[in-house]
């Protein structure tokens, strides 16, 4: 009998990539293509979506030929996406109005301090789970509606539709001006400030308060289940999973139970625990956010720690001060040395996101004495992403009272054995590593395959899981960066004091 | 003088020129400074540039290029290298369902630098760090046999006869050379100029490993070569 695989698509912030996984989780093919990057102002960053389009339909054309001659049939299709990166077009043509406004993009920095003075400002935490930031997708559909001439009239007799990228392309792999299905899934919906989090579905009190016409919005689904089928790829093909890219991971690294957990350590950091089917409401600095929902059950949530700069501190260190030819080299430099010679980089290079959210810090480097050489500032560097996990995981106890039993770790540093061990060190607690690192990919792919039963239940998902690799913490050394921990933390204050007009 | 080939001794002096410039020199001073004709100069510069000894700038001018400057293996940083194979290594412990180490000369000392463990969640430690004996493990057979321009230390004189079989072969085994009761299989990893850079191995049980002879089941071996072909390609090695 013919093996069963599934394509998973992996819409990400720079490329789009096609992967062929087959039942055991392994990789069976794998197409990538970059994507343009549009900065039209200080602070703007755009994609094209028709491009976008044309690079999931490419790349998904080879990735299911390479699969073709490994004599298995493809029998759903999961996606994954960028989160928060809005998209509107014209239902009749197809055409976007605008270029897609990138999650990183800042330009709703204005809207959004106008909202947030507004008496009534309190409704959009109450009701979203998250309060009132310009990294949700509301405040750039708003803006859009305000910015495009006549796109508030269009929106409004119907001849509009918002969508983030999954919507973009499910509408678009499903017909597009052809019948088009026009669906977002929970995960993704919870990203745009307009959804009820208990109820997941549009909320009119949300709508009202970012004048937001319902007539945009796309029907909100499950994220595990039919969305629709694909008919752009030959065959047709169900699209029957779709993620937050985050989301997606936590979903590949099989956290399933409330207390697993998951750092994705790539440019930024993001760190996700499964708190089960309560929704948590934060008050120390992390995000409530939905996990995931299989078709029928009850919504699963998370709480959210994002951190802007982690390997992008190490990049710094390559490209802005010289110090390494490539980023992995930056361990054989912090090797150099046995400690961090006293010497602590805060990061804040754009503010401070989770679980500080201060916009205003600048980054420093603390502790400079004439001891210090490029080893030490290479130790520092890490240690860096290290220090700001640990910020997140306390913030995250203190909300949601789960105690983290390992950490489960994806991400290019993860091949860095310096820095998952300081983290380990810094946790108290394992760290683990999955065999397959490509977890957003994977998310995507048991979401879908789930759908159609290529997976029994989130228990064979969960037999699919095995470790790389495992660092534990060493107890001596735990207990030395705690006693360092409030030199760390002084430092974050140094740095959103010097933010400070 | 026999055994002197002009056309070496030309790019050697060349190089020479290149390298005591400390930055980049443009063809007729390269010419002038070996007193060549600047076709011959020429010449020999785009056959240096093929091999990558020398590199062009915008301006056409030539410095020192990665090839060279990668020629003494040891250049190729461990955690680089571990970075580029970690993909191909993980794929390896899914398909094989072996844990998989890549090990390197470091001081002449054969390290790991990269472990993946055996997957199937039992209870394994990482040893990436850890000196492997190099007479006694397939990691350590394939450097010393690859390696014959560097002193491997811990290779028994014995091993000499061995170096000719691996290097015929293309890779080597051991039975309990890591650990009582286990096998292994490793095979080189080529670096961008072609000379091997590391060692990419798999072990396990020596029944799971090995045949009813003793020798490595050939699936696995070629399993391996796969994957240490695509590492290669990853640090850029087109042979």
């Amino acid at each position: 009998m013919a093996d069963r695989y599934v394509l998973a698509g992996d819409q990400g912030t720079t490329s789009t990539r096609s992967i062929v996984f087959d039942r055991g989780g392994r990789m069976v093919s794998v197409r990538q293509r970059e994507h343009r990057q549009f900065f039209p102002r200080p602070g703007w960053v755009e994609h094209d979506p028709m491009e976008i389009w044309a690079n999931t339909q490419r790349t998904a054309a080879q990735a299911l030929h390479d699969a073709a001659s490994s004599a298995g049939e493809v029998v759903a299709l999961g996606i994954a996406n960028q989160r928060e990166t809005t998209v509107v077009w014209d239902r009749a043509t197809g055409r976007p109005i605008t270029r897609a406004i990138v999650w990183q993009d800042t330009r709703t920095a204005d809207l959004v301090a106008h909202l947030s003075a507004r008496p009534d400002a309190a409704v959009v935490a109450e009701h979203s789970g998250m309060d009132i930031a310009g990294y949700f997708a509301g405040p750039r559909l708003r803006w859009v509606l305000d910015a495009v001439p006549r796109a508030r009239e269009r929106a409004e007799r119907g001849e509009l539709l918002f969508g983030t990228m999954e919507t973009w392309l499910i509408w678009n792999l499903t017909g597009g001006t052809d019948g088009g299905v026009h669906v977002t899934d929970v995960t993704n919906a919870s990203r745009t400030s307009l959804m009820d989090v208990r109820t997941c579905r549009w909320d009119p009190v949300l709508l009202d308060f970012f004048g937001i016409p319902e007539t945009l919005l796309p029907e909100i689904r499950p994220s595990v289940g039919l969305l629709g089928s694909a008919t752009a790829l030959g065959s047709p093909i169900p699209i029957t999973g779709a993620l937050g890219d985050q989301q997606a991971a936590l979903f590949g690294q099989a956290c399933f139970a409330p207390g697993e957990a998951k750092c994705t350590y790539g440019t930024g950091s993001f760190l996700l625990q499964n708190t089960g089917t309560e929704l948590v409401r934060t008050r120390s600095g992390s995000i409530s956010t939905v996990a995931y929902q299989l078709a029928g059950e009850p919504v699963h949530y998370a709480l959210e720690g994002s951190v802007a700069v982690a390997g992008a501190l190490v990049q710094w260190l390559r490209d802005g001060l010289g110090l390494i030819g490539t980023a992995p080299e930056i361990e054989t430099l912090a090797r150099t040395v046995e400690d961090n010679g006293g010497c602590y980089v805060v990061p804040a290079f754009s503010g401070l996101l989770a679980p500080h959210w201060r916009g205003e810090a600048r980054g420093l480097v603390a502790g400079l004495t004439g001891y210090v050489t490029k080893g030490h500032l290479a130790r520092a560097v890490l240690e860096a992403t290290g220090w700001q996990t640990r910020d997140v995981v306390a913030a995250m106890a203190a909300d949601s009272g789960l105690a983290l039993p390992a950490l489960r770790v994806d991400g290019g540093m993860t091949t860095n054995n310096l820095l998952m061990q300081f983290v380990a060190d810094v946790l108290n607690t394992p760290v683990v590593r999955p065999m397959v690192g490509e977890t957003v990919s994977l998310g995507a792919a048991y979401a879908a395959g789930l759908a159609v039963g290529l997976w029994a239940d989130v228990g064979a998902l969960r037999r699919n899981w095995h470790r790389s690799a495992q660092w534990s913490p060493v107890p001596a050394r735990a207990a030395q960066l705690t006693a360092e921990y409030p030199t760390w933390e002084k430092a974050v204050r140094l740095s959103i004091a010097w933010g400070e007009s | 003088m026999p055994g002197t080939v002009q056309s070496l001794e030309r790019a050697a002096a060349i190089l020479q020129v290149v390298a005591g410039s400390g930055g980049t020199l443009g063809v007729t001073d390269i010419a002038a400074a070996v007193g060549l004709p600047k076709t011959t100069a020429h010449s020999l510069l785009r056959t240096l540039l093929g091999v990558r000894f020398v590199e062009q700038d915008r301006e056409g001018r030539y410095a020192l290029g990665q090839g060279l400057l990668r020629l003494g293996s040891g250049h190729l940083d461990v955690n680089e290298l571990r970075s580029r194979a970690s993909n191909w290594a993980d794929a390896l412990a899914s398909r094989s369902g072996h844990a998989v180490r890549l090990a390197s000369l470091v001081d002449a000392q054969v390290v790991v630098v990269h472990h993946v463990f055996r997957p199937d969640d039992s209870a394994q430690v990482l040893d990436v760090g850890t000196l492997l004996p190099a007479g006694r493990t397939a990691l350590g057979a394939v450097l010393a046999a690859f390696a014959p321009h560097r002193s491997v230390r811990g290779l028994p004189d014995t091993g000499r006869a061995e170096v000719t079989a691996v290097r015929a072969r293309g890779w080597a085994a051991d039975e309990g050379g890591h650990q009582p009761g286990s096998a292994a299989v490793a095979v080189p990893v080529r670096g961008s100029t072609g000379l091997v850079v590391a060692a990419l191995g798999i072990a396990g049980p020596a029944e799971t490993v090995l045949d009813g002879r003793h020798q490595p089941r050939p699936r696995l071996v070629a399993m391996v070569q796969e994957s240490a072909q695509g590492i290669a390609r990853e640090l850029g090695w087109h042979g």
